[in-house]
């Protein structure tokens, strides 16, 4: 007698991703939740595609990102301009490393390294991996922990320039490096919202009835 | 209660579930469940009887301690935690944050001082400044990030947390549950303060910088909010909402640790 862990998939059970509530659908396409009326899916719609394109274009913006300047400084009629690595540079050197080394991983790796985390999660799931599914669960949680604090350069542009506007002595603008790093850190954000975890625990067999 | 799953450490606060588990008992398959056998399609459905959201395992709740946790067996998520008077706490902290939110957006949040000439900011004058220099898309969103989403998360929890307290709620409740959950992961105040305090140094070599009161409104709006995630439990407040249907919730709203079986549905 062999004993499996039962996903509710697999029992013919449909949990709302909304509310939480079991339901058990009569046909193959479970319809709405009796409960919150949300629309109620096996796994999310096209999960694998979806989080694909959010995580192409984030790759794409990425370069622009991180090449092109995200702020100008005028002082005394010169104009300067700063890339996130300039910035990571500027702080180092004025003598807080602390918060150079906070903005340099927020900025530059944590986006990275969302974006290769979930190719990673992507390819497993595709080739119907059974291995490392705790590790693979808990590296999702992390990427959907850390997500919004990639953020943290844009802010950081966004009250400089509100705050230093001395004109003519000296002021400050955003430059098209933050436009293409924000799209960078909400395409991941996306892409971490439009990944279903439980294609990591799913077998090839459920892969194949439900969809992903 | 005893655990049959691997890893039962902590069982005076934390449980791991039981979850169902399909057996091969001759042909077909058959899930075995409270000791009796199942066909697959027949597994019963009770209140305690919940699907992991991050794997999909299918498993019954254990009764819960006061301030008892019940984990996924298989990849540890947190299903359901029993807090006693966690409404009562949950609208005290939102009632709290919604306060402090109006502050943190009302008054400066810093000034800056630099030969003769003053210049103070708000939050959202963050986001105008962005729009002024001509780069729009980056003001909507931080404005979102820093204003809407937060506002929106707690106005929304806040209201929703008022109609429960005379359960049945009616169902638009479920609506507004659903738009607070959509806005919490928008909601930024806390890389907005960090941002904030990276922008001070790279400025403070310039410039005197002061704190204004609606900085240390946005430090206690920041505690408020994670205090505030910590204490949510969807599971309790959908169990006082009505149906979309139309059916009144008739289960027992403090069911969750009290351990007996809700009705099959």
């Amino acid at each position: 007698m062999s004993a499996a862990a039962l996903s509710a998939a697999r029992a013919g059970i449909v949990s709302c991703l909304t509310c939480g509530l079991l339901s058990r659908p009569a046909a193959a396409d479970p319809g709405f939740c009796r409960r919150c009326g949300g629309k109620l899916v096996w796994r999310k719609q096209h999960s694998v595609q979806y989080t694909w394109a959010f995580l192409v274009a984030a790759a794409i913006c990425y370069i622009p990102a991180n090449a092109l300047p995200v702020l100008g400084t005028t002082a005394l009629g010169s104009t300067e301009f700063d890339t996130i690595i300039g910035g990571v540079i500027f702080l180092y050197k004025s003598g807080s490393w602390p918060l150079a080394l906070i903005v340099l991983v927020a900025s530059i790796m944590i986006p990275l390294g969302k974006i290769l985390a979930l190719s990673w999660l992507l390819i497993t799931v595709q080739r119907g991996q059974a291995r490392n599914a705790h590790d693979r669960a808990r590296l999702y949680r992390l990427v959907e922990f850390i997500g919004k604090w990639s953020m943290l350069d844009v802010f950081v542009d966004a009250f400089t320039v509100a705050l230093v506007q001395l004109s003519p002595l000296m002021s400050v603008e955003p430059g098209l490096g933050v436009v293409f790093f924000m799209a960078v850190v909400v395409l991941t954000m996306l892409a971490a919202q439009t990944f279903d975890p439980r294609l990591i625990w799913d077998s090839a067999a459920e892969r194949e009835a439900h969809g992903g | 209660m005893a655990c049959s799953t691997r890893s039962c450490r902590r069982l005076d606060d934390q449980r791991y579930c039981e979850p169902l588990r399909q057996v091969r008992f001759g042909a077909p398959w058959s899930v075995d469940f409270q000791g009796r056998h199942f066909a697959l399609g027949e597994v019963p459905l009770s209140h305690e009887t919940l699907a992991c959201r991050e794997c999909d395992l299918l498993q019954e709740i254990p009764p819960l301690p006061p301030g008892g946790k019940a984990r996924c067996p298989r990849c540890g998520e947190t299903l359901v935690s029993h807090r006693p008077n966690g409404l009562d706490r949950l609208l005290a902290l939102t009632i709290a944050a919604a306060l402090t939110l109006i502050v943190a957006n009302t008054m400066p949040l810093m000034g800056l001082e630099a030969v003769g000439r003053s210049a103070s900011t708000t939050i959202i004058g963050g986001a105008i400044e962005m729009w002024l220099q001509g780069s729009e898309i980056t003001a909507v969103i931080v404005a979102f990030c820093a204003v809407i989403a937060p506002a929106g998360h707690v106005a929304f929890l806040l209201v929703v947390l008022i109609a429960v307290r005379r359960p049945p709620a009616p169902r638009w409740v479920g609506e507004l549950l659903r738009s607070a959950h959509f806005m919490e992961p928008w909601s930024m105040t806390e890389v907005m303060m960090l941002g904030i305090l990276v922008a001070l140094v790279k400025i403070a070599e310039l410039a005197t910088v002061t704190a204004g009161i609606g900085m240390f409104a946005a430090g206690a709006f920041i505690f408020l909010i994670a205090a505030i995630t910590v204490t949510f439990e969807p599971h309790e407040i959908w169990s006082r909402i009505e149906w979309a249907d139309g059916t009144k919730p008739l289960l027992p709203v403090d069911a969750i640790g009290a351990g007996q079986a809700g009705a099959v549905r």
